[in-house]
């Protein structure tokens, strides 16, 4: 059903869990020598144009950012300023993840100035994708896949362009201090390791040496003092909460409880729940239950913000394992704390390494737009078809020893389980509870964790009763019709495609 | 049929309303239905909720009509209310389209009820609506009083029948306040013939009111041929109030509980609502003996402070020691909190578990006299102990067999 061919590259289907084995050697870069360097160590040019140019910026290249300054990022929208006034065309961008401020980025793609985008298409971008406008075919893929297609050699970066917060004439650069403090720069690593040329772009360049290093200055081309890098307040929001809404907290608690009453929750445990409203309550949950008992975890994981940091300095937790930091107290704690560590996707989440952390993780916490019958999610489109969304870590925090996903039976009167989800991004077989306001189900595969809820007065049913009390309230919902055109390819964490998205019919 | 206005409207659709929908019908003469649909859910639901609509415009005669939908991803039982509503304000038609009753809502309620906690439901909001039984409040307040804009009071009655047809309030209490009488009565048709279990009776002041809310209510269960007891609970919210208090409990067997209002008795009093409600202390002391002596549920005001669950704990526990069996709740997350701090506490079990024992073998030694070491014990403290056993049985707190379950 998906194809063997994606933008002239040849693509393999998914096999299911676990059964790809990648051959060869990883990609490398081209080797460099301190002859094409300055000795002083200082490799500032004067314009990310400058930087762009000497970097020979053509048609047809693949570009990289990162998006650790979420919806505050000022620079990938420079880069393709830049490409179109200099006329270059069919562009690949490369960015961890896209966000609304990216949205200027729609003309360069009707333009031609870029051809298609691997990463993550969200909100306007993944509409525009939907709607078969895109030139090429968008590859969608997990945090962990990035790392994993950029080491293998599926996507080759010719430019990395990674945004600082604080950086040193050499390179060097962190994210955790500076006016656009972002917390840490791990989605760039794989970029700074791979790329043929890397650009570090910053507004706060610092006399040799920038430290922490987070990104190693060795692996840099070009230094670039911009006047601003991102736009803080919307970099750490600040405004991440635990939510007010008495459902989903409800659907808080009930999570809470399940992880209790199969003993989750011990001395010594570990998790991972999202920056979303309801994950943070569940946070906060555990917190009463440890506090209450005695006793701390020895990890939480994934994006930090203030209340993993009150856990971690109340001494309900050992170690934050930071993939991402939400809020001005996530970054704090990660400059003053040494038990919070900044992670990337490669320690976390890269398939195609040594082991990774998420799988060593309890519990962890996630959403989905849809789930099926079999427990198949989909977490990059809606119902109705369109592509709204990217998969960051979620594919590969499914490799956690139990999943959860707590979503509400329906929204507004969109019911969330079918009988077949529009896209499929994670397999059901690695999907072990669904929690909902109206009820909990358990995959069937795991007689373990059902066989600890004997006698629970928590609601057990059958998916297949969940998904029928949702049809009773909203009634059943007609399919959203597809043309044949596909717009967009879901990667499975080995780099298989496990799903495509086709063009909406108008 | 009697043309009223030439459009009419229903419904919300403000930029914030979820699970509601703003209708607009004008009456035409030729041109069939013209239906145009905006909606959230089109894609998925767009052809159900066109089949619903020229079912319900089908049902009422209507063959030429412009209708505009913008459809919040309101339910089917919010759309047909709203359309309902819209084409009654243009036709002379009392025929009710009527959703149908889910098996789900077909459960009774009883006098002794816990009424602990009932969660206010504005009366004109669905969204509101859909989730509030998950929650496991003792009782559900459909609102069709304060909660509701004068202008919306209509279609506020068409929203509230579907509900009690359609919403699965997951065994709640279902009940509904109506508007004062005698404004209330003209709302009993709508309500009287769908299970409601209780009717809250706002700003009442006298027996009479109920008396005439009996009356009112034996005819229209007659014709509907309504057998389940409706029961009431009268709200007291004025100085006159109070001091109706007794006559007012004691007016009708269907008085069930008397609650006491006090945002608006504050007002007709003349003085400040506090938070030590000092002011009020009269006020809900006597609503409360008035209610002993008739047998029947005193029940406390709301706690507006939907943010402060240490203040509501507070709140609940004086409110308990005066004798109150319950409150109103205006947010579900207040549900847990008055549930709790109502409950017997486990010193207070604990204590009745012992006199009940020793009641119990007593009476089993034929002893005329009980006693606990060196005390004696009364009988009207077996009785209570007797009843924090029998309330903490039915919350669950100790088994039913707490005497075998404690004899190793």
């Amino acid at each position: 059903m998906v194809p063997t061919e994606i933008n002239g590259q040849a693509a393999i289907p998914y096999k299911g869990v676990g059964k790809h084995r990648p051959e060869g050697r990883k990609f490398a870069p081209r080797i460099a020598t301190c002859i094409d360097y300055p000795d002083d160590g200082d490799k500032r040019v004067p314009t990310l144009k400058d930087a762009l140019i000497k970097s020979g910026l053509k048609d047809g290249m693949v570009i990289s950012t990162h998006h650790h300054f979420r919806n505050g990022d000022l620079i990938a929208n420079q880069i393709f300023d830049i490409a179109h006034e200099l006329g270059v065309k069919n562009l690949i961008w490369v960015p961890s993840a896209s966000f609304e401020c990216h949205v200027p980025l729609i003309k360069y793609l009707e333009d031609g100035t870029i051809h298609h985008i691997e990463g993550s298409m969200n909100g306007s971008l993944g509409k525009f994708t939907s709607h078969g406008k895109m030139k090429g075919v968008g590859i969608l893929r997990s945090h962990g896949g990035r790392y994993q297609a950029i080491q293998d050699g599926e996507v080759q970066i010719d430019i990395a362009v990674i945004a600082a917060p604080t950086a040193d004439p050499f390179g060097n650069a962190t994210g955790d201090r500076g006016p656009a403090a972002c917390g840490l720069l791990g989605f760039a690593l794989a970029d700074s390791q791979y790329a043929d040329k890397v650009i570090v772009v910053s507004d706060t360049i610092v006399p040799f040496p920038c430290v922490p290093w987070q990104i190693q200055g060795n692996y840099v081309d070009y230094v670039v003092e911009v006047d601003k890098v991102g736009i803080p307040e919307k970099i750490v929001s600040g405004t991440t909460e635990v939510t007010k809404s008495p459902d989903r907290l409800l659907l808080a608690e009930m999570t809470a409880q399940f992880c209790d009453e199969v003993g989750i929750i011990r001395d010594g445990f570990s998790f991972q729940a999202g920056a979303g409203g309801t994950a943070l309550s569940i946070g906060i949950y555990f917190s009463e239950m440890l506090r209450a008992r005695g006793m701390k975890a020895r990890f939480a994981r994934g994006g930090s913000n203030k209340y993993l940091v009150k856990m971690l300095e109340e001494g309900l937790t050992d170690f934050i394992l930071d993939g991402q930091t939400f809020d001005l107290e996530g970054v704090r704690s990660m400059r003053e704390n040494w038990n919070h560590l900044n992670t990337s996707p490669f320690t976390s989440y890269n398939y195609h390494g040594k082991g990774n952390f998420a799988s060593m993780i309890d519990v962890v916490i996630l959403g989905a737009t849809e789930v099926d019958v079999s427990f198949n999610a989909n977490v990059v489109s809606h119902s109705d078809g369109l592509l709204l969304h990217g998969i960051g870590g979620w594919q590969n925090c499914l490799a956690s020893k139990c999943v959860i996903l707590p979503i509400p039976l329906f929204r507004d009167r969109i019911p969330v389980i079918l009988d077949e989800v529009t896209t499929i991004c994670g397999p059901g077989e690695l999907i072990d509870v669904i929690v909902t306001e109206r009820g909990i189900a358990v995959n069937p595969k795991r007689k373990d964790l059902l066989k600890k809820l004997n006698g629970s007065k928590l609601p057990i049913k059958t998916i297949e009763e969940l998904k029928a009390e949702a049809e009773k309230i909203c009634g059943k919902p007609a399919k959203p019709k597809f043309t044949d055109k596909i717009v967009a390819a879901v990667k499975w964490v080995d780099g298989t495609v496990i799903d495509v998205v086709r063009q909406i019919a108008e | 049929m009697a043309k009223k206005i030439q459009i009419a409207t229903a419904g919300n659709n403000d930029a914030k309303v979820r699970s509601d929908c703003f209708v607009s019908v004008e009456i035409t003469t030729s041109g069939g239905l013209q239906i145009d649909l905006k909606s959230k859910v089109k894609v998925l639901f767009g052809e159900s909720i066109l089949k619903l609509t020229n079912d319900i415009f089908k049902f009422y005669g209507i063959k030429n009509a412009k209708i505009a939908i913008d459809d919040r991803g309101a339910l089917p039982f919010t759309l047909s209310a709203r359309m309902e509503s819209a084409i009654k304000q243009l036709i002379d038609n009392d025929l009710e389209f009527l959703p149908e009753m889910i098996n789900e809502n077909n459960y009774k309620s009883s006098k002794e009820s816990f009424r602990f906690s009932r969660l206010y439901l504005p009366g004109n909001t669905p969204s509101m609506m859909i989730n509030a039984g998950i929650h496991n409040p003792n009782g559900i307040i459909l609102d069709l009083e304060d909660s509701v804009a004068p202008a919306k009071k209509a279609e506020a009655q068409l929203l509230v029948r579907n509900a009690l047809r359609q919403v699965d309030f997951y065994k709640a209490e279902r009940m509904v306040r109506i508007n004062q009488i005698p404004k209330g009565l003209d709302d009993l048709k709508y309500i009287v013939p769908h299970n409601v279990h209780l009717l809250l009776v706002p700003k009442c002041e006298s027996g009479d009111q109920i008396k005439l809310l009996d009356k009112e209510i034996e005819k229209i269960k007659k014709q509907h041929k309504v057998k389940t007891p409706i029961y009431y609970m009268p709200i007291i919210e004025s100085a006159l109030g109070v001091e109706k208090a007794f006559e007012i409990a004691a007016a009708s067997e269907n008085v069930v509980s008397l609650a006491i209002g006090l945002e608006d008795l504050t007002a007709d009093l003349g003085v400040k609502r506090t938070a030590d409600a000092n002011e009020s202390f009269y006020a809900r002391t006597r609503l409360v003996n008035a209610c002993k002596a008739v047998g029947i549920q005193p029940i406390d005001s709301v706690f507006s402070d939907v943010g402060d669950m240490d203040a509501l704990a507070k709140n609940v526990k004086i409110s308990k020691s005066l004798g109150f069996e319950g409150m109103g709740c205006i947010h579900p997350r207040q549900i847990k909190v008055i549930h709790d701090n109502y409950a017997p506490e486990t010193d207070e079990i604990e204590k009745a578990k012992k006199i009940v024992n020793a009641f119990i073998e007593a009476t089993e030694k034929g002893l005329g006299v009980v006693s606990l070491g060196t005390k004696m014990i009364d009988p009207p403290v077996v009785k209570r102990a007797q009843k924090i056993i029998d309330l903490s049985i039915s919350l669950g707190l100790i088994s039913k067999d707490w005497r075998t379950e404690n004899a190793e």
